[in-house]
């Protein structure tokens, strides 16, 4: 599966998915600059992406945890989600996402 | 106000392996002061996930990061380390007899034969929400943390997160602020229920607004914020007067100060050799999350190894003409006693 990426400075790249990886461990390995300082726990809100509409409905409804650490990521959107919480399957092939600002 | 202590070990970093590091040099009598920005001990453990578990530490099935912070904790307590909390690793320098002079924000100075980087990602921070020219007004009418309440009496404030900070803030500042103006992006938060019921209950009566809505822009001059624009989640925008700006958002990382203490970094990180895990400069080590070598691995368990290996290292620097003696903590009487056991 593809997933269509944003940097911060706007550019855009395709990075191959892996299923059953989170988009968060795709990104980092790929050489984002996404933090991710709790390593995927779900504890932290450095890897907060936007993910493009159309493509938000399609994920699974995020966790009361999710929801709790968006409150402190910032410049929470209605389409922000942490992207270690999204993941790579069949279904999300060409999923876009855009990293939000630190 | 500076303060010089002599110790055999400056440690930068009272997380887990900066803890085992007192551990390990404590076995072989080098005593160890610690210095972290955060207020008690734990680094990420206490700070990021105090309540997750944790299974990959051996001979604990399963710990949470408070558990395995305070039984670290209590394992080091024989060692007496001394902490310097709640400051930040400030500068570092080489005194003429070749010992390191640590400096903290706080104006205590550390001098040891050997520093010990034990900073995992760097200095916790509290984090900067992203607005254009926020930082001109930081220190002046933005601040990220409430130090004297009396310098925010008769204020017109507003505050933004959703978290305890944010809650506590907004409720212990009600009562000297001229205004108080709450900001969140949902009509809901991650803090204590009380506390939500009794923002709720100012805004009722009120005492405080409470606005579901981001800041996007700051207005003001020299420093001096006298507004800001606010955006609601359907995109409406509109101006909010006010002079002061509180962000809560937590906390995050940054490697701060030991950038430029002169250290060979490789993408923020301190190369080091695997037998010693010590630095290019010589009496710098660097253990934990914050070094790197073929084959790293952030995993705790690697950190407590490099601690280890490290101690053995610095005692040949501290205790130059004393002979080292490897023992075992199960057969040594000698090691017995220093740990209050035997």
């Amino acid at each position: 599966m593809k997933i269509v990426a944003t940097d911060r400075k706007g550019a855009t790249r395709d990075v191959e998915g892996r299923d059953g990886w989170s988009v968060m461990e795709i990104l980092r390995d790929a050489g984002f600059d996404i933090a991710a300082e709790c390593g995927g726990a779900c504890a932290c809100a450095t890897c907060h992406v936007y993910v493009t509409d159309g493509w938000f409905e399609k994920l699974a409804a995020r966790s009361d945890a999710e929801i709790d650490m968006l409150d402190m990521a910032l410049a929470v959107e209605p389409n922000s989600r942490l992207s270690c919480q999204i993941t790579c399957a069949p279904e999300l092939d060409g999923i876009a996402v855009t990293i939000a600002p630190e | 106000m500076s303060r010089t202590v002599e110790t055999d070990v400056a440690i930068i970093g009272a997380g887990p392996i900066g803890l085992f590091a007192v551990f390990e040099l404590g076995l072989l009598d080098l005593k160890a002061h610690l210095i972290d920005i955060l207020d008690r001990p734990g680094g990420q453990l206490t700070e990021l996930y105090p309540e997750k578990p944790i299974y990959d530490i051996p001979g604990l099935p399963i710990v949470t990061g408070q558990e395995l912070a305070d039984r670290l904790m209590e394992q080091i307590k024989p060692f007496g380390a001394t902490f310097h909390l709640s400051q930040m690793a400030s500068g570092l320098t080489k005194l003429a007899d070749g010992r390191w002079k640590l400096i903290t924000d706080a104006g205590i100075e550390i001098v040891a034969p050997v520093v010990v980087v034990a900073a995992g990602g760097g200095s916790f921070v509290p984090k900067r929400p992203p607005i254009a020219g926020i930082e001109a007004y930081e220190g002046k009418s933005v601040h990220y943390a409430v130090r004297k309440m009396e310098a925010f009496r008769g204020k017109n404030i507003l505050i933004a997160g959703g978290g305890d900070s944010a809650l506590d803030w907004t409720i212990n500042l009600a009562p000297v602020a001229a205004k108080l103006t709450l900001v969140h992006h949902r009509d809901g938060f991650r803090a204590a229920q009380h506390s939500v019921n009794k923002m709720r209950e100012l805004a009722a009566h009120g005492k405080i607004n409470f606005e579901i809505a981001s800041v996007k822009a700051l207005h003001g001059e020299n420093g001096q914020l006298n507004a800001v624009t606010l955006a609601s989640p359907d995109k409406k925008e509109w101006e909010h007067l006010c002079d002061t700006f509180i962000p809560f958002f937590g906390l995050t990382i940054k490697l701060g100060p030991i950038a430029d203490f002169g250290l060979n970094l490789t993408e923020n990180l301190i190369a080091v050799d695997t037998a010693k895990f010590e630095s290019t400069t010589p009496g710098i080590f660097a253990i934990g999350d914050i070094n790197t070598y073929p084959g790293k691995l952030k995993l705790i368990l690697s950190g407590f190894h490099e601690a280890a290996l490290m101690a053995q290292a610095a005692f040949h620097i501290v205790r130059p003409n004393e002979k080292l003696r490897f023992q075992y903590t199960t057969s040594s009487s000698s090691l017995q006693k220093k740990l209050g056991v035997a």
